[in-house]
C-alpha cells in the first residue's frame, strides 16, 4: 500500500479547558477529495488549521509523505509551501490588486521573478474566468470572484494538498455554483483536496471519503455512498436528517 | 434636441440640495458678520490691534521669522524619520509573540510608558541640559543635538502606540492567510500586515506630526534661535505681540497645506481600493 499524502494519527488540540480535536486519525491518498462534514463547531475549521500548522497540535502526529512534520521546532513554512489553503471569508489582501495577491508569495516565498510570477497569476485568472479582474482591488468584486481568486492565489504555488475551510459559506446561493465548479476542475486534474463543508450536494456528489465530525472526533466515515446512502452512526443520522430538514441537501 | 423632464424624484433631490446650500451660506454670513460687527465694539479693541495686529510690525519681523523658521524645519525634517523608525520598531517588539522576546517586550513597554509619562519640555530639559554636561567634545554637546534626540524620544512612543494600534488593527485572518502562502513572519509583517496597518493610522499619524511641527518650538528653550525664540526677541524689543501673530502664520502656512494634502492622498487611495461608497 502506498504512503498517504497526510496522514493525521490521533491528533489533539485544546483551547484552554475546551478539547477541541480529540484524537482524531485519518489518512488522505494522494489525489483523492475528503469531505469533512459536521455540526458547527464540531472542530472542521480546527482539523484544517492543524494540517497546515496554523495551530499547534497539542498530542498527536502529521505526517506528509509519511515525515512527521509536527515535532516542535520544524519549520512550518514547508509545509505550508507544499500545503495550500483557502479560507470562508477569502482574506485576500485588501491592499493589493489581485494580480498582486497571487504574485506576492510566489516572488517572495519560491523566488519567482515578476515577469514569471504575473505570466502564472494570468495563466490561472483566465483558467477562473477572472483576466478582466486583475487590476481589480478585493472590495471592488462580488465574494464570488473574490473566492475565485482566493483558490488562484493558493493554486499558483502548485500545493501539493489544497485545504478548503467552508469556501462557500459565506456566498449568496447564486455564487456558490461558480465555486464550486473551480473545485471541481481542480478534481479533474488530481488536485489533493481536504474541504470543511456545509454543502452536502457536492460532499455527496465529488468526494472520494467523507468524514463526519461531531465534537472534536470522526464518528463515521466512509465513501458518499455509504455515509449518506446508509450511515451507520446515530449521531450522523440526525445530522443528515437535521441537513435534509433545512433543505440543503 | 429635446430636454428630459426631471422626474419627481430629481426635482426634490434638487430642492434639497438648494436648500442645504442656502443654509449653509446663510449661518457662514451670520458667524462672520457676528465676528466683524462684535470683536471691534469691545471696550479695549484698539490696544488690543495695535499691540496684535501692527501691520509695520508684521511686515518687519516676518523674514527674521521666516528665517529663524528654517531651523524648525530642519530639526522637524531628521526628527521625523528617526521618530518613526524607532515608532515602528517599539510597536513591533511589542506585537511579537516569541517567549524568547519577553525582555524586549517589556523593555518596550516601560519605554512608551515613561516617554509618555512625563511632558516632553521636561525630557528636553533634562536630556538637552543633562547630556552635554557630560563634557563630550564638538558635536557632540550641542543642545540642538539632544533637544531633538528628547523630541525623537519622546514622540516615538506616541506614535509606536498609533502603529501598534494600527497592526491591532489588521484581522488575525489576514495574517492567517499570509502564513498559509508559505511568507514567514517578518514576511507576513513587512507585505501584508505592516502595509494595511499604516494605511489605517495615518490620520492619527498626521496627528501627531502637526503637534510635533509645533513641538519644536520648544527646543529653544534649551538655546537655539528658532521662531519662537525669534519672536519672544523681537516682541522685547518693540514692546509688541504682533511677532507672536506673524510666527503663527508661519506655522499655519506650514501645517494646513500639509494636513490638507494627507486627507487628499488618503481619499484617493481609499476611492482606488474600495467599492462602492454609502451615501
Amino acid at each position: 500500500m502506498t504512503t498517504p499524502k497526510i496522514s493525521l494519527r490521533n491528533i489533539s488540540k485544546r483551547f484552554g479547558a475546551v478539547t477541541v480535536l480529540d484524537g482524531v486519525s485519518l489518512d488522505i491518498s494522494s489525489g483523492s477529495v475528503v469531505s469533512i462534514v459536521g455540526p458547527s463547531g464540531s472542530g472542521k475549521s480546527t482539523l484544517l488549521r492543524c494540517i497546515n500548522l496554523l495551530e499547534h497540535i497539542d498530542d498527536g502526529e502529521l505526517l506528509l509523505d509519511g515525515n512527521d512534520v509536527s515535532i516542535p521546532g520544524f519549520d512550518p513554512n514547508i509545509v505550508r509551501r507544499r500545503i495550500g489553503m483557502v479560507f470562508q471569508s477569502y482574506n485576500l489582501f485588501p491592499h493589493m490588486s489581485v494580480l498582486d495577491n497571487i504574485t506576492l508569495a510566489l516572488r517572495r516565498v519560491l523566488g519567482l521573478s515578476r515577469v514569471a510570477a504575473q505570466d502564472r497569476a494570468r495563466e490561472l485568472l483566465a483558467r477562473f474566468s477572472l483576466s478582466d479582474k486583475e487590476l481589480s482591488f478585493p472590495d471592488q468584486m462580488s465574494g464570488g470572484q473574490q473566492q475565485r481568486a482566493a483558490i488562484a492565489r493558493a493554486v499558483a504555488m502548485e500545493p501539493e494538498v489544497l485545504l478548503l475551510d467552508e469556501i462557500t459559506s459565506a456566498l449568496d446561493p447564486e455564487l456558490v455554483g461558480e465555486v464550486l465548479d473551480v473545485v471541481r476542475e481542480l478534481r479533474t486534474v488530481g488536485m489533493t483536496i481536504v474541504l470543511a463543508t456545509h454543502e452536502m450536494a457536492f460532499a455527496r456528489d465529488s468526494s472520494d471519503l467523507v468524514c463526519v465530525l461531531d465534537q472534536g472526533r470522526i464518528i463515521e466515515s466512509g465513501t458518499p455512498a455509504q455515509i449518506f446512502g446508509a450511515p451507520q452512526q446515530e449521531r450522523t443520522q440526525q445530522f443528515l436528517q437535521r441537513v435534509i430538514n433545512s433543505g440543503r441537501l | 434636441m429635446t430636454v428630459e423632464p426631471l422626474s419627481r424624484r430629481q426635482l426634490f433631490e434638487r430642492a434639497q440640495r438648494r436648500k442645504s446650500t442656502l443654509i449653509a451660506a446663510a449661518s457662514t454670513s451670520l458667524i462672520v458678520l457676528l465676528v466683524v460687527v462684535l470683536i471691534p465694539k469691545m471696550p479695549r479693541w484698539d490696544r488690543v490691534r495695535q499691540s496684535f495686529f501692527n501691520a509695520e510690525r508684521f511686515k518687519d519681523s516676518f523674514p527674521r521669522l521666516l528665517h529663524a523658521f528654517v531651523l524648525d524645519i530642519k530639526i522637524f525634517a531628521w526628527s521625523v524619520p528617526f521618530i518613526v523608525v524607532l515608532a515602528l520598531l517599539v510597536a513591533i517588539t511589542r506585537n511579537s509573540r516569541s517567549p524568547a522576546l519577553f525582555p524586549l517586550r517589556a523593555l518596550a513597554i516601560a519605554y512608551t510608558d515613561i516617554m509618555r509619562g512625563v511632558p516632553v519640555l521636561l525630557w528636553i530639559y533634562l536630556i538637552g541640559f543633562g547630556v552635554p554636561g557630560l563634557g563630550m567634545d564638538r558635536p557632540w554637546n550641542s543642545p540642538l543635538l539632544w533637544g531633538s534626540v528628547a523630541l525623537v524620544l519622546t514622540y516615538a512612543a506616541y506614535v509606536a502606540e498609533v502603529f501598534r494600534a494600527g497592526i491591532d488593527g489588521v484581522h488575525e485572518s489576514q495574517r492567517a492567510a499570509a502564513r498559509s502562502l508559505g511568507l514567514s513572519n517578518m514576511q507576513s509583517l513587512r507585505f501584508v500586515v505592516l502595509p494595511q496597518a499604516i494605511r489605517k493610522v495615518i490620520p492619527p499619524l498626521m496627528n501627531d506630526l502637526v503637534s510635533l511641527q509645533k513641538d519644536v518650538a520648544l527646543v529653544s528653550l534649551i538655546g537655539p534661535v528658532e521662531i519662537l525664540r525669534q519672536a519672544g526677541i523681537d516682541k522685547s524689543k518693540f514692546a509688541n505681540f504682533t511677532p507672536y501673530l506673524a510666527a503663527a502664520a508661519i506655522f499655519l502656512l506650514l501645517t494646513i497645506p500639509l494636513t490638507r494634502t494627507t486627507d487628499w492622498l488618503i481619499e484617493r487611495e481609499r476611492r482606488r481600493t474600495s467599492g462602492t461608497r454609502v451615501r
